[in-house]
């Protein structure tokens, strides 16, 4: 039983300036919030000893008056960041053992700030999935509705649920086709996807190199404005990293949304969506209105083409990035007499089955005969998507959609793969723009789970994202915590 | 470019698991080719947009691609580079033998 675990990242570190308790007392409350919620699964490996030495670390700098902006806060990390010394699997069979030399840069800027690492959280195998049922190690289970075996939605469904769960004040998650926003839409948290270019993929376990950005999830606005103030930057070592720089976001909190223009897609209100969450997306709208916003409709055209577009890009970039994984540098092995044997079994062996099947599909998207067919074909329909969005914005300033069609599913009911691809709906198509895109939650539904409301903004506008998802917020006012949380 | 009826049959199957150095169990074959054939019947609905103007988008990031110049910025990590290795020997990645 712990009174700190009720701060949250931005509350806890005023609290943690004003001495009114150290690093290491707020570090220890979280090791036993883990231990307490250590059915859910969200952890794959904690590293205690580790994390009480930055705690102390953390507490010396308060003392000397040296504290960075996210001193002393315990954080998850998803295990696709590669954490210099500490194991990193991608949650993989074929990476069990893999215990990476170097440290990415995404994590590197949250230790330079001062954050304290809590572990490594579970996600689906090289955040592949909507429900991390296909994470080696097993499923993560939500915190809401514990009892019922609730999906916390993939791929960074370990840091949405930890973080539902308060064993984590915040967590680091990456995004490809909606990786941060459903699993934080799921768990009633926030779950932020920057700009493409806003933070270094530098020692970020590659899926689909073209989409795949970090963000923040953490339980409010404020919290995420935060933790991408530091998560974000430019680096030399990413080529695609922008060269640009992010404004203070928390200058952003309470600017309010007065004379700003608001699209409501008419794509995205489509058969499918659950009633309760057409409910919460029309009292989202209102509350924005209320605001001072001025709110219109508008025509993404292509929008239902984006997840076959999705489908054919992502397993595509996914087979030659997974290419690496051959039994000979890193990763597992299996031994065999020939060399090709070594790697069909080995690569047989090491990864699960949906990892395979997009590996499958990209290898024969991108095959002699195929590559303009799929290939060539998604890449051209990937610009009249963006193109649609770049009108759009010649029009508003943000676009509100909902997050997913449904709220969370009970684990182990989506068999199909395809089904199981519909749950990125409405994130997908931001993603294959490069656009900023936040979730937060609004409302729970009749059977109490979480609805999730998603703001996209245009490139590089996250200050945009965090001054309108603050006004939703205080409108929403969401203050309800899981069942399965810790106390 | 089809979607009717299936796509990928067995040996299709057997072909792209051979470019992709996959082992797939005999068992498995059948639904992987179903999996694969519903993937494929599903993304096919891009047949029918017209593209006949439109350039590939490969890069999101409207920036030229930077360059550097061609200098060494590290090295002599031999022992970092091998660490993860499952087999090495003096220095070397040691694979199976490949020449008969």
């Amino acid at each position: 039983m712990s009174d700190l675990l009720k701060f949250d990242l931005l509350s806890a570190s005023i609290a943690l300036k004003n001495k009114e308790f150290s690093s290491l007392e707020l570090t220890n409350a979280y090791f036993e919030a883990i231990e307490q919620t250590s059915a859910l699964g969200a952890y794959l490996e904690i590293v205690k000893d580790h994390s009480i030495n930055m705690a102390k670390a953390s507490d010396k700098n308060f003392k000397n008056g040296t504290a960075r902006p996210l001193e002393g806060l315990p954080i998850g990390v998803k295990d696709m960041f590669c954490t210099k010394n500490i194991k990193t699997t991608a949650s993989s069979k074929i990476l069990e053992n893999f215990c990476p030399t170097y440290e990415s840069t995404v994590t590197q800027n949250l230790w330079d700030d001062g954050a304290v690492m809590l572990g490594k959280l579970s996600c689906d195998e090289f955040a592949m999935g909507s429900s991390n049922e296909t994470a080696a190690k097993g499923n993560v289970v939500n915190p809401w509705l514990k009892n019922s075996k609730m999906s916390p939605g993939g791929s960074s469904g370990g840091s949405a649920s930890a973080v539902a769960a308060r064993s984590a004040l915040a967590a680091t998650g990456t995004d490809t086709g909606g990786s941060i926003r459903q699993p934080a839409a799921f768990c009633g948290i926030t779950g932020l996807k920057p700009t493409y270019g806003r933070c270094s993929r530098w020692g970020i376990v590659a899926f689909s190199s073209s989409l795949d950005q970090a963000g923040p999830l953490t339980r409010t606005v404020s919290d995420a404005a935060l933790m991408l103030n530091s998560m974000a930057g430019h680096d030399k070592k990413d080529s695609t990293s922008a060269n640009l720089e992010m404004p203070d976001l928390m200058n952003y909190l309470d600017r309010g949304i007065r004379g700003k223009k608001i699209g409501i897609p008419k794509e995205y209100t489509q058969d499918g969506i659950s009633d309760d969450i057409v409910t919460f997306y029309e009292k989202s709208i209102n509350w924005l209105k209320e605001s001072g916003a001025e709110i219109l409709p508008v025509s993404l055209p292509h929008t239902k083409y984006a997840l076959p577009v999705y489908y054919i890009i992502a397993p595509a970039e996914a087979s030659s990035n997974l290419a690496r994984y051959d039994g000979v540098r890193y990763g597992k092995r299996n031994e065999a007499a020939s060399l090709d044997e070594m790697y069909e079994v080995t690569r047989g062996n090491g990864f699960g089955e949906e990892v395979k099947r997009r590996i499958m599909i990209g290898t024969y998207v991108l095959s002699s005969g195929y590559y303009d067919a799929y290939y060539l074909k998604a890449q051209k329909v990937r610009r009249l998507i963006k193109e649609d969005f770049d009108n759009v914005f010649e029009e508003v300033d943000y676009i509100l959609t909902p997050s997913t069609p449904t709220t969370s599913f009970e684990l182990g009911k989506k068999q199909d793969p395809l089904t199981m691809y519909l749950n990125d709906i409405f994130t997908v198509p931001a993603s294959l723009a490069g656009l900023p895109g936040i979730s937060l939650p609004v409302g729970l539904d009749k059977s109490g789970l979480p609805i999730g409301i998603q703001l996209i903004a245009n490139s590089f506008d996250e200050p945009g994202l965090i001054r309108t998802a603050r006004v939703l917020e205080r409108n929403a006012e969401f203050n309800f915590i899981a069942d399965g949380a810790a106390k | 470019m089809s979607n009717k009826e299936s796509i990928v049959d067995i040996p299709t199957v057997n072909k792209i698991a051979r470019l992709s150095r996959l082992n797939i169990p005999e068992a498995s074959k059948q639904n992987l080719t179903n999996d694969l054939n519903n993937i494929l019947g599903f993304v096919a609905q891009l047949e029918e947009v017209n593209t006949s103007d439109v350039k590939p988008l490969a890069s999101v990031t409207g920036h030229k691609l930077p360059l550097r110049s061609d200098k060494v910025t590290d090295g002599n990590i031999e022992d970092l580079v091998l660490k993860n290795a499952p087999e090495s020997s003096s220095g070397f990645f040691v694979v199976p033998k490949v020449i008969e």
